[in-house]
């Protein structure tokens, strides 16, 4: 267990240090929800109901951006090496690596959504369901992806190739996540019912996430 | 304790890198395998670390942990130092102690036994490749594992630095550890030789 600690707790000081990426993804979240009114133009009535959209796929796309390294930074410097070979089992030493990239780099992002929802017009429930999904999806966006950032691991340009697997696997987290938020904002469906369906697809991305991006490290390490 | 292996066969890239190989090195043993660049010594390291599959054959340690595999009884220094430049020198080790867990020394000592104390503080970014190498080496003196696979120990140490390492492979030696380390330079112990890659 103590194992894990040191681990989750090396991953949030290395991101949070100089280079470490992890606001890297919020000034790219920011960049991409300032630059959205002034490409759909001064509706007020669109851009509100464009928000929960938009702050998803700025989201999904900042938490892609610093996806890429979750594995490569250790491959590179022979950390992996060491991670494959020790005594604590692989698969937990995957999730102890995605719940730091969530917490470094996932929750900002989510901290993040209020101010943003201020660009796009979005009232204060909007908002606060649109955080809300983005709190209870985001673990899903991080989970899968880190099946294609251990698939990647062995490539030096690995983050096209990221996208390109992850993006996929990404999309019924998005559809239920602005369903969601659609749905506290404007209805007429009830909030609990995508909403569910998003916590379902978080919770089995947590079981399945691990396995498989041990399975590929193990696979692909040479 | 005894680590042997049996008509090991490693393939890499479609190509097979060596066959038939055997070897073994009982307690307070080192093994120094030696042969020219491509032969192959990496690879074992690799293969008895869990770290490649080897093709054929089989690979055993008896007398030690029976609860533990190899490799998570082993120690592996390779070409690179498992350092995170944005970590100072404590933080690095500290984590490499605490992640690999068991038996555990005092980081502080382990440091002094590298020379390295003095820059506990900085950040691993600014130490040379020797120093890194000094680091390294306190990781395998944090954490205590009976079997060291070590490739290529001493590059980048200097002579001060070869000395030290000499002492440290003697002490694990002497308190019943086992080496199998990828050399070309004497590794200035007394050493059973494991050439590779005569025929090719």
């Amino acid at each position: 267990m103590s194992a894990l600690a040191a681990l989750i707790r090396r991953d949030i000081r290395i991101a949070l240090r100089v280079g470490g990426g992890a606001l890297i993804g919020v000034l790219f979240f920011l960049t991409v929800t300032v630059l959205m009114p002034f490409a759909v133009g001064p509706d007020l009535a669109l851009l509100s109901r464009l928000g929960p959209a938009i702050l998803w796929l700025g989201a999904l796309l900042a938490s892609l951006l610093t996806l890429d390294r979750l594995f490569t930074a250790d491959h590179e410097d022979g950390s992996l090496d060491l991670i494959v070979m020790s005594r604590t089992p692989l698969e937990l030493a995957c999730a102890a690596k995605a719940l730091a990239h969530w917490l470094a780099a996932g929750l900002p992002l989510i901290i993040a959504t209020p101010i943003l929802g201020l660009l796009l017009n979005l009232d204060g429930t909007a908002t606060l369901a649109v955080a809300a999904t983005l709190l209870a999806g985001t673990p899903a966006l991080t989970f899968t992806g880190m099946i294609g950032a251990a698939l990647a691991v062995t490539l030096h340009r690995g983050g096209l190739l990221l996208a390109v697997l992850v993006l996929p696997l990404s999309i019924p987290v998005l559809i239920f996540g602005v369903a969601a938020s659609q749905a506290a904002i404007s209805g007429p469906l009830s909030f609990g019912t995508p909403f569910s369906i998003l916590c379902a697809l978080s919770l089995a991305s947590l079981v399945i996430g691990p396995f498989a991006a041990a399975a590929s490290l193990r696979h692909g390490l040479d | 304790m005894r680590l042997s292996g049996r008509n090991l066969k490693c393939v890499r890239g479609g190509r097979e890198v060596f066959s038939g190989l055997d070897l073994s090195a009982t307690s307070g043993e080192a093994l120094a395998v030696t042969g020219p660049n491509g032969a192959g010594k990496t690879s074992l390291l690799r293969v008895l670390a869990g770290l490649l599959a080897p093709a054929e054959g089989s690979i055993a340690l008896e007398g030690g942990d029976a609860e533990l595999s190899l490799p998570e009884q082993a120690h592996y220094l390779g070409h690179r130092d498992a350092l995170k430049p944005a970590l100072s020198v404590m933080e690095n080790l500290s984590f490499w102690r605490e992640f690999l867990g068991g038996d555990t020394l005092d980081a502080d000592r382990c440091l002094a036994a590298v020379a390295l104390d003095h820059a506990a503080h900085l950040p691993a970014a600014y130490l040379s490749a020797g120093q890194c190498r000094r680091l390294s080496i306190a990781r395998l003196l944090s954490v205590r594992r009976p079997v060291w696979l070590l490739d290529e120990p001493t590059s980048a140490l200097d002579a001060a630095g070869q000395e030290m390492f000499i002492g440290l492979m003697r002490d694990h030696l002497a308190s019943g550890g086992l080496i199998v380390a990828a050399t070309h330079l004497p590794l200035g112990i007394d050493a059973r030789d494991l050439r590779m890659g005569g025929a090719a």
